[in-house]
């Protein structure tokens, strides 16, 4: 079942009614409803085209909280093989909203490591809701030094709401771990490629995303706090997360323009979560493309190139 | 560079509108509620007189106890573009820095110097918690760059005193990489072999705790100090649980392993000689009134061993 947003509620109507009419005239042969249903259909092709031709911010944010986006572990099993997942912090657990480990990307070993959000109810507590914990960081900065031990690049896709806060998480040194792993991937001297693929949540996504080049999906974003965290904060009032959307400029074509993002991966029509083949499929492609051009470049330039990116962004803003 | 273009001239509006009378000459803790007269504060490096409570004190404050004889050069940050994003809430941003300016008097939410503690050469930064929460943006991102820069070409040991609500969430995705760009100020120090520390003081949280503020050689705070990546109330919505008493201070930090030391701000200066000194393998301080270093002497280039 389509699950619809509620800015495509229009759409689930006519969507309906066009299956109600099939439906309808699956049981009897005397009526001739195609030409209408088609019509129906042309009518939602066309409202969807005009809902997504401009997304508002906050839309946006839906769109990539969007519970049949593809996760993480789709990626995985799509555009890796002989993925091998390693576990393990080594100190206290294995954090399940992190996934890693070794696999070979159209036949190069490499490193990949994303969170991983579930894709259904039990699945979705086991995962954490891509929330990770202090483990899942330190699972990660393990699989990044192991990367850099034996010169294997290293694949991140990023979809959290943010790290998780609880009290357990807080107690086990949150930030620390965050701050570490954010620390191994301006060190490590191997390419580093990163794809924001739904949720850039604050901290918890640097820790990920500090890369030597960095992929949106279209309709994806990357912020310093959530809509709802920062309307609660600066306009007292949670309900106003459109604006703050708005404000944060949180987008993947904003943060192109910023430099932030050094590239923006067109989604099919409707979201990725209307068609996950055709998006992983565009998501390889980028990855792939972004690993060569990082091919053949030397660990120190590698790292040197990383500092000189993020020490120079913030030069250039947006127009008003 | 020398001293001369390194001080800051104070700006005259800024001493007439500060430097006004106090309007109200008691104040209250907010330890134990004990009315304290400002002077005694003041004198105590505004920590409470009867419970030892730490109150805020700001950077300038601070540096004027603790480096000898109150003599310190600031250092120059390079200026980051002003509302990147043209950030509006309720408020205009640029309008909240200009009554933050105001009220603090002091451009930004931190401020780096170089000087000496206990005839120690050392830079130092502090975060302003009166200045917008001490949030970190692009300004404090470039604040901790140019102190590395600075520690790195002087060869000196970087001191560092958090104190922020976290990342500014005016300057939205720009203020988030300065957890990766703060985060290369640390190599920096690390490669060069030379000592970082922190020093966490009420509040620490957020994205600033989860980058530069526990990245440190040695890690202290001052007693009570709130250090966190996600703040109580959050936690308390999220699990909806009660939290244990002292959660996420400085004392259960130590006692969880996050912390080397929790020391009362008045002995801080002391410490951080002790440290210092020791990471930097100089022999052993001086304790007593020394002369203040002359202000040439205060920027000579240390070298290390």
């Amino acid at each position: 079942m389509t699950h619809y947003l509620d800015f495509e509620k229009p759409l689930a109507e006519i969507e309906g009614k066009a299956e109600e009419l099939r439906a309808m005239a699956q049981g009897n042969e005397d009526m001739d409803i195609e030409d209408e249903a088609k019509a129906l259909d042309r009518k939602a092709s066309a409202l969807l085209q005009d809902l997504y031709k401009k997304l508002s911010p906050w839309r946006k944010c839906q769109v990539a909280r969007h519970p049949n986006r593809p996760h993480c572990k789709d990626y995985i099993d799509a555009l890796f093989t002989e993925y091998t997942p390693l576990a393990g912090d080594r100190n206290f657990a294995d954090d399940h909203a992190v996934m890693g480990g070794l696999a070979r990307f159209n036949d190069m070993p490499v490193v990949v490591i994303g969170h991983e959000k579930g894709n259904d109810t039990q699945s979705r507590i086991e995962r954490n809701f891509g929330m990770a914990r202090p483990e899942g960081y330190r699972k990660a900065i393990r699989l990044m030094e192991m990367a850099d031990k034996f010169g294997l690049p290293v694949v991140s896709l990023v979809d959290t709401p943010g790290a998780y806060p609880g009290k357990g998480a807080e107690e086990r040194g949150q930030s620390e771990a965050i701050a570490r792993s954010t620390e191994k991937c301006l060190q490590i001297g191997v390419p580093l490629v990163s794809v924001i693929i739904g949720e850039g949540g604050s901290g918890g996504a640097v820790a990920f995303a500090t890369a030597n080049r960095l992929a949106m999906l279209e309709h994806s974003v990357y912020s310093v706090i959530s809509p709802e965290g920062c309307a609660s904060i600066l306009w007292k009032d949670a309900e106003k997360m459109r604006e703050a959307a708005e404000a944060l400029r949180l987008t993947a074509q904003d943060l192109f323009k910023l430099g932030v993002a050094d590239r923006v991966i067109p989604e099919p029509l409707g979201g990725a979560h209307r068609d996950g083949e055709a998006t992983i499929q565009l998501v390889g492609k980028t990855i792939a493309g972004m690993l060569e051009d990082l091919s053949g470049k030397s660990g120190k330039d590698l790292v040197d190139a990383r500092r000189t990116k993020f020490l120079g962004l913030g030069s250039k803003g947006l127009a008003a | 560079m020398n001293w001369i273009t390194n001080y800051v001239r104070p700006r005259i509006n800024s001493i007439f509108s500060r430097r006004e009378i106090p309007e109200n000459l008691w104040s209250k803790c907010d330890g134990c509620g004990t009315m304290l007269f400002h002077r005694e504060i003041s004198d105590n490096l505004n920590v409470c007189t009867n419970c030892g409570h730490h109150m805020h004190i700001t950077p300038r404050d601070r540096f004027l106890s603790l480096f000898d004889g109150g003599v310190f050069n600031e250092v120059e940050v390079p200026e980051p573009l002003a509302d990147p994003l043209h950030f509006r809430d309720q408020k205009r941003y640029p309008d909240r820095m200009k009554t933050a300016q105001k009220g603090t008097g002091e451009k930004e939410a931190m401020l780096v110097a170089t000087g000496e503690i206990g005839r120690t050469p050392i830079v130092a930064a502090a975060q302003d918690f009166s200045f917008m929460g001490g949030s970190m943006g692009m300004y404090v991102g470039n604040a901790i760059v140019a102190a590395a820069e600075e520690a790195v070409r002087l060869g000196r040991p970087l001191v560092l005193f958090s104190a922020a609500g976290g990342a500014r969430m005016q300057e939205g995705i720009l203020s988030l990489m300065q957890m990766p760009r703060t985060t290369v100020a640390v190599q920096m120090l690390k490669e060069a072999n030379l000592p970082y520390i922190v020093v966490l003081t009420h509040p620490t949280t957020g994205g600033v705790t989860a980058s530069y503020a526990m990245l440190g050689d040695v890690q202290i705070a001052e007693p009570n100090a709130l250090i966190c990546f996600a703040g109580p109330r959050v936690i308390e919505q999220t699990i909806r649980e009660k939290l244990p008493e002292g959660f996420q201070r400085a004392e259960y930090l130590l006692d969880h392993g996050m912390l080397d030391r929790v020391i009362d701000r008045r002995e801080m200066r002391k410490e951080l000689i002790t440290v210092c000194r020791m990471l930097m393998k100089m022999p052993p301080p001086t304790w007593g009134d020394l002369p203040a270093p002359g202000p040439d002497e205060a920027n000579m280039p240390q070298t290390k061993g």
